[in-house]
């Protein structure tokens, strides 16, 4: 018990951050506690009945003390809010820098982890020291939550989307993952490791090989063997959008929208084509394919609908603040 | 001005009261009275209380291993019964339907609810909920956990769903029933010279209750539906393999089920301002802020549900919208707990039982009121939400806030229901042992939650092993805490002191000027109202009387 500390250990870039306003609040929390505990204990005991004939003076309320009492908290909650708010959208919104993305798969009662280079793992989370990691994540099943605390982050993942988060470790080591979100019979077992190394020694893991070929070469064999490529990339009848340079970049749609082609729009126009029709195409041309792939294959044509697009573009949230980006 | 109350001539068991005005289980099963109709809810609570409890020591039983003890499917139905029981058929029904449904009607001078059949009716919705419920535990228990969470619950579990739904579902309309029942009762039935500035701050919390079990209810039940016909038909409302969208179910799970936190906190806030005023001899410092932070609670907590869906997909505009809120309607509870610390000033302050639980609610109310800040706080609430954090700050609310207000609400109201004294001694060892049983089973749960235990969990790390042994010595010790007074209040029931009308001295129509223990009726003499509330000063200062 020599090494009993009320804080997780910090292996990431926002791990820190969370503390300290955690810290912020355990002050403002313990030093209300006390404030409250020593008014009623001092009040307690001071006034405490001598006798059963005492007829305290009527005090009725004081509107400065109401006016004080409601005002300086809501003014100290403000800067927790503030600062809260500031960090999450720190902490959840993708940073301008290009990130290394890992697909994860939830289902009951394992995680499954792909690699752009095809390597895959269950329930083993290999990731890099000093590169900002995107996780994009799929559940088969039920909802499930991808959590670490070493990291102080968590993300639900919804069965029906793409749910995604980013990171970036700062310290090797081995942490836990947990499934945070009940899940069903095995859910305190839906647990696993996130090893942290340094670059260098990621490298050498990475090469430790992989069947199959990279997530890109895997999608492009289902792109064939689904049919998708007759029309999405050779067609010459234009029935068909072409998916070169299609991910990243908005897309205008026949209502007159304007989308940007991230993960979850591409996964919804796989498997419901009709959800959302680019303009000057029709609809019913291309078959449904709900029920058809599964996440992880989803995964795998998604992550080679991304190579199709080149040169690489920024990443989904980055290219929000800049619609002028149309393909040349 | 309160010469209206009399010293009664003969000894109270000779007189007529609505225990002894009729006898037999007729008397019982179709009563219209209240306080009779109070005590049904209160022996059918209580039981439901044990049962939920006894789901507890099992839990805490499989978490003093970290491989647990029992299978995880037993342990899953365990918790899920746990918090079905506890929060359907305990803390929401617990504070309004047996002290509000006995002493409103009282403390505002009427001789019973607005529409007392409609209160029998309730009660009998409330039991076939229960034995729905119940039907669920015995053919093998739901493990879908209190929440529902589909798809989980429309496609993948295979266990009595359904009727643990249809039990959620009944028994809401019990608790729309009541909540009807209060506030008409409040709005029409109040005596001669009861305004709505001198009524008890017990009636104000009740009211705001009444408004969020009326308005919120209805949605729960809607969502019970659409799980059902999710579930049997398909419908394609949730699941996303049927086109639905699982984040719905969690809207509408937590439009109802966050403001029936407050269904759950505010008759609590109610007892303990009766319970301060009454022990300090006080009027409540700042009467008209206590009574309306009750309704800014009762608006405010109906825009705070996004708080339950930081890290479920939902917009991060939502979620900053919802972070606001959540942090406002901390505010009207923070004026509650600084304006009965401020009562205590200058009073005369007995340590009698109820006020002990007073002094647990503040303090344990307190920590965890300012837990849920952390909560409301994005940055934190993604790290700590999910896991045993969550749990010890809703149970700091309910058990420590919740419990402690109904445990101190039954001591002080005792004399009032059984016209008998409990022990005073017993009474307050008991409190001393829930205090400490309390804090042991559940401040370690910030801690495991913050080194990311996750809830829900039948199994866990290495590493939380010691906090886990100490939370469950913590719960027998509650455990025992809660069996004490159940052993000393059936015993002082039928063998305790008989009560003199008024043994704390109380201010209010329940004490002086309706008997102990009341009569069908409620008042021998139409109740009239000429002071202030807890006017425990005797400061006339509204000498006008104004009668019809």
């Amino acid at each position: 018990m020599g090494s009993f500390s009320i804080f997780p250990e910090r292996a990431s870039t926002s791990a820190g951050e969370v503390d300290a306003l955690y810290g912020f609040l355990l002050i403002v929390g313990i030093t209300m506690t006390v404030l409250i505990f020593a008014c009623v204990f001092f009040f307690a005991i001071k006034y405490r009945r001598r006798s059963d004939q005492e007829r305290p003076q009527l005090i009725h309320g004081s509107l400065p003390l109401e006016i004080a009492w409601s005002v300086i908290p809501f003014l100290v909650m403000l800067v927790m809010f503030a600062w809260g708010t500031k960090l999450y959208f720190q902490n959840y919104t993708l940073p301008y820098k290009d990130t290394l993305d890992i697909y994860v798969t939830g289902k009951q009662w394992m995680w499954k982890i792909q690699y752009p280079g095809g390597q895959r793992e269950i329930n083993e989370l290999h990731v890099p020291t000093g590169r900002a990691v995107k996780l994009i994540l799929a559940s088969e099943d039920v909802i499930h939550s991808f959590f670490i605390p070493a990291f102080r982050l968590k993300h639900d993942v919804v069965p029906g989307s793409y749910q995604t988060y980013w990171f970036e470790a700062t310290k090797p080591g081995r942490y836990h993952i947990f499934c945070a979100e009940y899940c069903g019979t095995n859910h305190s077992r839906m647990t696993g490791w996130v090893t942290v190394m340094e670059p260098a020694a990621y490298q050498t893991w990475l090469s430790g090989g992989s069947e199959g070929g990279s997530l890109v070469a895997q999608g492009a064999k289902l792109f064939q063997q689904y049919g998708c490529v007759s029309c999405h990339l050779t067609d010459t009848q234009g029935r068909c959008p072409s998916l070169r340079n299609v991910f990243g970049n908005p897309v205008v749609l026949e209502d007159g929208r304007t989308v940007v082609a991230d993960e979850s729009y591409i996964r919804e126009s796989i498997l419901n084509p009709n959800a959302k029709i680019v303009k000057g195409y029709h609809r019913d041309i291309m078959p449904v394919f709900q029920g058809q792939i599964g996440e992880e294959g989803l995964l795998q044509l998604i992550v080679y609908i991304k190579s199709l697009s080149t040169p690489a573009p920024p990443q989904t949230a980055a290219t929000k603040g800049s619609p002028t980006q149309v393909p040349k | 001005m309160s010469t209206i109350l009399q010293p009664h001539p003969h000894p109270i068991e000779e007189k007529t009261n609505y225990l002894n005005a009729d006898y037999g289980w007729k008397s019982w099963l179709f009563t219209t009275d209240h306080k009779r109709i109070a005590l049904l809810y209160l022996f059918s609570i209580t039981a439901f209380f044990f049962v939920g409890g006894a789901f507890a020591v099992l839990m805490r039983i499989n978490l003093l291993s970290p491989d647990g003890l029992f299978d995880h499917d037993t342990y899953n139905k365990l918790f899920t019964m746990h918090g079905i029981i506890m929060v359907f058929f305990f803390l929401v029904p617990s504070i309004p339907a047996t002290l509000g449904n006995f002493l409103i009607p009282i403390m505002v001078g009427s001789r019973d609810l607005a529409f007392p059949r409609i209160n029998l009716l309730s009660w009998y919705i409330y039991i076939f909920g229960g034995i729905f419920t119940l039907t669920a535990v015995v053919r093998g228990g739901v493990d879908t956990g209190w929440t529902f969470y589909a798809p989980f619950s429309t496609t993948y579990s295979n266990t009595h769903v359904i009727l643990a739904a249809m039990g959620v579902f009944v028994s809401g309309f019990s608790s729309i029933l009541t909540g009807l029942n209060f506030i008409i009762t409040i709005h029409k039935m109040r005596c001669p010279g009861m305004t709505w500035s001198r009524l008890p701050l017990f009636v104000w919390g009740h009211y705001a209750t009444a408004l969020i079990q009326v308005l919120g209810t209805p949605v729960i039940a809607i969502t019970m539906v659409l799980l059902g016909l999710e579930r049997v038909l398909h419908a394609g409302i949730f699941d996303p393999n049927l086109g639905g969208d699982p984040i719905l179910f969690q809207h509408l799970f937590w439009f109802y089920s966050h403001p029936a936190v407050y269904i759950m906190i505010l008759p609590g806030m109610a007892v303990i301002s009766e319970v301060v005023a009454c022990y300090s001899r006080k009027r409540i410092f700042g009467y008209g802020f206590v009574a309306f932070s009750s309704l800014g609670i009762a608006v405010l907590s109906f825009v705070v549900w996004g708080h339950h869906l930081f890290v479920s997909g939902q917009s991060m505009y939502a979620s900053m919208v919802f972070s606001f809120m959540s942090m406002a309607v901390a505010v009207p509870s923070a004026i509650k707990v600084f304006n009965w610390t401020a009562t205590m000033y200058r009073g005369s302050i007995s340590w009698d039982t109820p006020m002990l639980y007073a002094f647990g609610f503040i303090g344990l109310f307190t920590i965890g009121g300012l837990t849920g800040l952390f909560l409301a706080t994005m940055a934190i609430d993604v790290h700590v939400t999910d896991t045993y954090f969550v749990i010890a700050h809703f149970h700091y609310v309910m058990v420590g806030g919740m419990v402690m207000a109904y445990m101190g609400g039954l001591h002080f109201w005792f004399p009032k229901i059984t016209g008998r004294l409990y022990p005073e001694g017993w009474a307050k060892f008991a409190a001393l042992v829930i205090f400490v049983g309390f804090n042991l089973t559940f401040f370690p749960q910030f801690i495991l939650g913050y080194l990311g235990m996750p809830r829900r969990y039948a199994t866990y790390a290495e590493e939380f092993h010691a906090l886990n042994v100490m939370s469950t010595a913590g719960a027998s010790i509650l455990g025992v805490g809660y069996v004490i007074p159940m052993i000393y209040l059936a015993w002082a029931w039928r063998k305790g002191p008989i009560s003199p009308q008024n043994p704390w001295k109380a201010k209010g129509l329940e004490w002086e000027q309706s008997p102990t223990p009341p009569p069908t009726f409620n008042f021998d003499k139409p109740p009239i109202v000429t002071e202030p509330a807890y006017n425990y000063s005797g400061h006339e200062e509204e000498q006008e009387v104004d009668i019809g």
